[in-house]
């Protein structure tokens, strides 16, 4: 869909900019929203640029820079963290040469933190993408991110 | 009803039995029953959280009603065979009634309550929560019913306010006063709000009421609706929730399809539309005028109280917002009355409250207690005491909350 065709499902009111914006962000390959579409929003929806901005950098899930087909993202809550979320992250790290915050230039990977999930029976737990993961060791993490790259190679 | 078979089995699927595979195991359900020739006899729907301690994925078969827990997908051959073909209970498995005891809650008023006691989980783990007839069949949509044809928005909110209710968000503002404000506005539009962005660390209780039984949800804001003059319901939702997202999606879709949601419910005039918002990560908005600044498209940055959202929320408009378990309660008050709502808790704070408990306890998980149990009780009977040494300090209301020690 066009930015134009996401406006007109939601409506072009401001209550609906988040909504949007998730639609935006959702369709494009690179997880992110590119200034090209932040330009049409603005003018469609009479929005200044940097109010947009202004609006979507509060939230975590929002990016405007280009992010990995896959997004991890490990929760930074303290149960997770009690039980090891800081080894998920350097496991992480060494396996796939990032930081958080940055990409693999494969463009596969893209290493975040998040809030915590909801899912603290399981912890330390990650998601990546929509799909989330606990009970997590070095171990199980290998092995997961092994099998998403292994299926991509194909 | 759906069509069923002479045995049905429910298998818990949510967010954290997923993790255990719980859809393959699913899949490999049904594939064996039909290996089997079994189709016709035995059918496999899926549930919200079946009683939510650490026990992997839970199946229970019913009508004889027993569990199994830590099922794998290596385990269901045999499980089909003992279970079904011979005809017995499969042992391996099987969880023991005095470990189904203690999982459960106790027993307080069985007839009314059908589940131990439970309000707000009653149907969790006992319906399909993604089929509205199951819903219907334990009396769902009976309380809206009665509120909009024998009851005026009035009579509602005094039952309301006669039970006691509190918030369950936190804040406990009595529930029944807050609609009352509200529902004194002239200005229209109306908006009723569910506040199911649950972002505290450590907790999760609503994202299981969400998955698990999302209709009472619905039920609840519909009957707010009339009571306060709202048309429409938003129900605001964290962003990282997709299946609680996709189960009220269609949820709300199936109400509609039924007339339950939609225009003239109930064939009287009230009209009642609820939509989903989706945040966008941010913890704050769970507070209720940042959330109303979220929805709005703006930072979720708290506003300035008063105007209290009542007078002025959403779009500046009088808006009633309620948290997800709040909202839960609400269909059983009106079906049951005040005075029944009266008997669980404690004088000042009746009712049930849902907890979770995690750490190093036997069984971490969700529970449902009546108001004005202790720590300890809930500790040493329902999450079976300490996995390992002796018990040192225990955090309360998530992380923000406050710590205490054995002492206190």
């Amino acid at each position: 869909m066009t930015v134009k065709e996401i406006i007109n499902k939601h409506g072009d009111k401001r209550e609906n900019l988040l909504q949007i914006l998730h639609d935006i962000q959702n369709q494009s390959p690179q997880n992110y929203i590119n200034e090209e579409d932040i330009n049409i929003l603005s003018e469609e929806m009479k929005i200044p640029i940097s109010d947009i901005k202004g609006t979507a950098s509060f939230y975590t899930m929002y990016s405007f820079v280009p992010r990995g087909k896959y997004i991890i993202r490990v929760c930074e809550s303290p149960p997770c963290h009690l039980l090891g979320a800081q080894t998920i992250f350097q496991a992480i790290e060494t396996k796939l040469g990032i930081k958080e915050g940055e990409t693999t230039k494969d463009g596969l990977f893209t290493l975040e933190g998040t809030s915590c999930l909801g899912i603290c029976g399981v912890a330390p737990a990650i998601m990546i993408n929509e799909e989330a993961y606990g009970n997590l060791d070095e171990e199980k993490i290998g092995k997961i991110l092994d099998q998403i790259q292994k299926k991509e190679r194909r | 009803m759906p069509k069923r078979g002479i045995a049905q089995i429910f298998i818990s699927i949510d967010g954290k039995t997923v993790l255990s595979e719980a859809r393959k195991i699913k899949t490999k359900l049904i594939t064996e029953i039909d290996n089997q020739n079994l189709s016709d006899q035995i059918k496999v729907f899926e549930t919200g959280s079946i009683s939510s301690i650490n026990q992997g994925v839970i199946v229970g078969v019913y009508p004889t009603g027993e569990m199994y827990r830590n099922m794998t997908e290596q385990d269901i051959e045999e499980f089909i065979e003992e279970r079904f073909i011979k005809g017995r209970p499969y042992e391996k498995l099987l969880i023991s009634e005095k470990l189904q005891s203690e999982m459960d809650l106790v027993d307080i008023d069985l007839r009314k309550t059908q589940y131990f006691g439970r309000i707000v989980l009653t149907n969790c783990g006992r319906i399909n929560p993604e089929d509205i007839e199951e819903y219907i069949g334990v009396n769902g949509y009976e309380a809206l019913g009665i509120a909009l044809k024998e009851k005026t928005p009035e009579e509602v909110i005094k039952i309301v306010k006669d039970s006691g209710l509190q918030g369950r968000g936190g804040a406990g503002f009595p529930t029944g006063l807050k609609w009352s404000f509200a529902a004194q506005e002239k200005e229209s539009p109306k908006y009723v709000i569910c506040n199911a962005d649950e972002g505290e660390p450590g907790t999760f209780k609503d994202r299981l009421i969400m998955e698990g039984d999302p209709h009472k949800i619905l039920e609840g804001m519909a009957i707010c609706a009339y009571a306060i003059g709202a048309n429409i319901g938003y129900i605001y939702i964290r962003g990282e929730y997709k299946l609680s997202i996709q189960r009220l999606q269609k949820a709300i879709k199936d109400a509609e399809k039924l007339g339950l949601l939609g225009q003239n419910i109930f064939d009287t005039d009230f009209d009642f539309e609820v939509k989903i918002k989706i945040g966008a990560g941010s913890y704050i908005c769970g507070e209720e005028t940042a959330l109303l600044n979220s929805m709005e498209g703006f930072r979720g940055e708290p506003r300035l109280k008063p105007p209290f959202p009542a007078k002025s929320g959403f779009l500046s408009k009088p808006t009633n917002v309620n948290n997800v378990e709040t909202l839960a309660n609400i269909a059983p008050i009106i079906l049951n009355g005040a005075e029944w709502f009266k008997k669980f808790g404690t004088e000042s704070s009746p009712g049930t409250k849902v907890y979770t408990i995690l750490g190093h306890v036997k069984r971490p998980g969700l529970i449902e207690v009546p108001m004005g149990f202790t720590l300890r009780e809930i500790i040493y009977n329902y999450a079976g005491g300490m996995s390992s040494g002796e018990f040192k300090m225990a955090q309360i209301g998530g992380t923000a909350g406050d710590i205490l020690s054995i002492e206190l």
